[in-house]
């Protein structure tokens, strides 16, 4: 058993963490003040990412990806997690889905993703079907070679900048297909979505089809094998929110530690009083707890052990661990801590949605229960 | 032509020092540890000057513990070919850094060495200068720009009183400076790549030299704590308060 990091993950480490402090750092206000990242700002921060061979990292390198291995991905997406999704959106790491395109859809969809050509969004949610997608209403039906797909998904993260979305629809009952949609195809409408509480400048967005013709082709693997494609290669997913959790709480808990060291009432450091410091040991232990739990479930996923429950745990332990810590660390400031003069505030808000997204918390503990139980025939 | 670039490690530039409680030195258990800045410059030139096909081969140097070797791996994934270790748990001061050094410039016969002026952790600003001297070499130090022409480098300088541009005939000596040019990251191919590098550990022993310090550290004290600022309402308030309190006009 070895905890430690090799040279090649240390030095990942370390240069995405330097990228993400010296260049996105100080784009980080004026996302939130603005509430939307230019797209020219939003380019330039491709094509550096591109130019140092760390776009699409999640991919094979036989695509032209960085070929990390999960440990490794999981780590970068741990230090993207320290700041704005806004930003870190930019830093392409196409679904992994896409891996499942024929060789010609490879060719329009995931290379281009690859070479930051293209931005991809995923539609599983609609306003009906959260947390129980097998209950979508989007349908597409037959006609001749073509299929016709109605309906609505909504949530859907950065649609709003994707050239493509790869979107799951009923083709029967309990039947459901994965499709390959095209910006401006005939039918199909990219809406803004909500405003939300969490992740300012990173949009959710409305899909709308109207009777949207798509030919076969569009279908990314096999028809009616929409959730079969899903498990192959979004298993992991879940996992990227974990380690994003790890990250930002990382940050937050740094941010108040130097502020116990540093700020004195009563004629010392608050950091002094127990009541502060013993805040800080649990923080450190809940994030050092969760960070554990995520590189280890990524490190069974990379020895091919079944992995399942273990990516539950992290996700739902780190994404609660990350609403603790970043209410204690503005506790640990006091009120300046809810000013948006620090990132504070904008880590507790952002926290929320971790509880939500990619499973809720209620989902992680069903599936997590559901493994311990099903040995006893539960 | 060879290129030699001395890399240090140093406490990252962002960690806020403290003195260690016995007044030894500072505290550099659990701190972050990086490549001395004005070295990140020296690669980086080093590459540049590679990648316009002056340079052949960039070998990174760097003295002191074990854990140097992940300063070279560093400068390996920006993109030195190779790293020579010197490794020793003693205390380096410059002279002994530059007899090293030396020792190794004569072993590898660069054409070139480009240093930091300075490492941001004793702020010596030594090396460089003791080693040209040591090799009779030609120096140029805080470089700006830099550029090689056949047998000669012509170095501009940032000096108290502007810029000096000097011609240097090689070999020689270039510190670096801070507008020198912008450190690059290193690329994800490059970090998977610094792995299959070849590092090479030597010991002071093995080049000759007696690492020994010759300047003892009596005492390291924190710097005296500044006073709080404060607010003045007005000009005629703010020069009321240099005349009677400050007493400085
Ligand atoms: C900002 C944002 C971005 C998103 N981006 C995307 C995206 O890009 N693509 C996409 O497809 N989706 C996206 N989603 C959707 C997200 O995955 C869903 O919000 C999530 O799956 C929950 O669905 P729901 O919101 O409809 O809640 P519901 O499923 O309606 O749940 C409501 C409550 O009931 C609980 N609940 C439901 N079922 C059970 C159960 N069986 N047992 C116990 N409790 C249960 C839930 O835990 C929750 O507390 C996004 C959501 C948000 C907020």
């Amino acid at each position: 058993m070895n905890f430690g990091l090799t040279e090649e993950q240390d030095m990942i480490v370390r240069t995405v963490r330097d990228f993400v402090e010296r260049e996105l750092y100080p784009l980080e206000a004026e996302v939130e003040r603005t509430g939307s990242l230019p797209r020219e700002i939003g380019r330039d921060i491709q094509r550096r990412v591109r130019e140092l061979g760390f776009y699409a990292p999640n991919i094979p390198a036989e695509y032209g990806g960085g070929g990390l291995d999960t440990v490794g991905f999981a780590l970068l997406e741990r230090e993207l997690g320290r700041t704005a999704m806004a930003l870190n959106a930019y830093w392409g790491r196409p679904s992994n889905i896409l891996c499942a395109c024929t060789p010609e859809q490879r060719e329009r969809y995931l290379l281009p993703c690859v070479r930051g050509e293209k931005i991809d969004a995923l539609a599983m949610t609609e306003p009906d079907a959260g947390s129980d997608v097998r209950g979508m209403k989007a349908v597409a039906r037959r006609d001749g070679d073509d299929w016709i797909v109605n309906g609505t998904k909504h949530f859907i993260s950065h649609a709003d900048i994707a050239d493509f979305v790869i979107v799951f629809v009923a083709t029967g009952a309990r039947h459901i297909t994965c499709f390959l949609v095209d910006r401006g195809t005939p039918g199909f409408d990219i809406r803004p979505g909500y405003r939300s509480v969490s992740h300012r400048g990173y949009h959710n967005c409305i899909l709308t089809f109207d009777d949207c013709r798509l030919p076969a082709g569009q279908i990314l693997g096999a028809e009616g094998g929409g959730f079969e494609v899903a498990n192959t290669w979004l298993y992991a997913t879940r996992l990227t929110v974990a380690a994003m959790c790890v990250g930002r709480a990382r940050r937050a808990l740094d941010l108040a530690v130097a502020y116990a060291a540093q700020r004195r009432q009563f004629g010392q450091q608050i950091g002094k009083f127990q009541g502060v410091s013993f805040k800080l040991a649990d923080m450190v232990t809940a994030v050092d707890a969760a960070d554990l739990l995520t590189l280890a479930a990524a490190w069974r996923l990379d020895q091919n052990l079944p992995a399942n429950r273990e990516i539950a745990e992290a996700k739902l332990f780190a994404s609660e661990m990350l609403a603790r810590v970043t209410d204690e660390a503005i506790q640990v400031h006091g009120g300046m801590g809810l000013m948006d003069d620090l990132p504070l505030e904008r880590f507790w808000r952002d926290a929320r949605v971790e509880r939500i997204w990619d499973g809720t918390s209620e989902i992680q503990r069903h599936i997590i229960s559901r493994e311990l139980l099903r040995p006893h025939g539960g | 032509m060879k290129v030699l670039v001395p890399v240090k490690r140093v406490v990252d530039y962002n960690v806020k020092v403290r003195v260690r409680s016995d007044g030894t030195g500072v505290e550099t258990a659990g701190v972050k540890m990086s490549m001395n800045p004005f070295d990140e410059i020296a690669v980086e030139e080093a590459i540049r000057l590679k990648e316009k096909g002056v340079v052949s081969e960039i070998i990174a140097v760097s003295l002191g513990v074990a854990a140097c070797a992940e300063t070279i791996r560093t400068a390996l994934a920006m993109g030195a070919d190779r790293g020579i270790l010197v490794e020793t748990d003693a205390e380096l001061q410059p002279l002994a850094v530059a007899k090293l050094l030396r020792a190794l410039a004569e072993r590898e016969q660069p054409r070139l060495m480009i240093l930091g002026k300075q490492a941001i952790d004793d702020d010596m600003n030594a090396t460089g200068q003791m080693l040209a001297a040591l090799l009779g070499w030609s120096q140029g130090t805080f470089a700006s720009k830099i550029t090689i022409d056949g047998d000669t480098a012509t170095v501009t300088r940032e000096v108290d009183g502007g810029l000096e541009t000097v011609a240097l005939t090689m070999p020689a000596i270039i510190t670096t400076d801070l507008r020198l040019n912008e450190p690059r990251y290193a690329s994800l191919p490059n970090i998977m790549k610094a792995r299959k590098k070849p590092i090479e550990t030597v010991r002071p022993a093995d080049l000759g030299v007696d690492p020994a310090p010759r300047l003892k550290t009596l005492r390291v004290v924190e710097p005296p704590k500044r006073q709080a600022g404060a607010k003045v309402a007005s000009v005629a308030e703010l020069v009321a308060k240099l005349r009677t309190e400050a007493k400085v006009i």
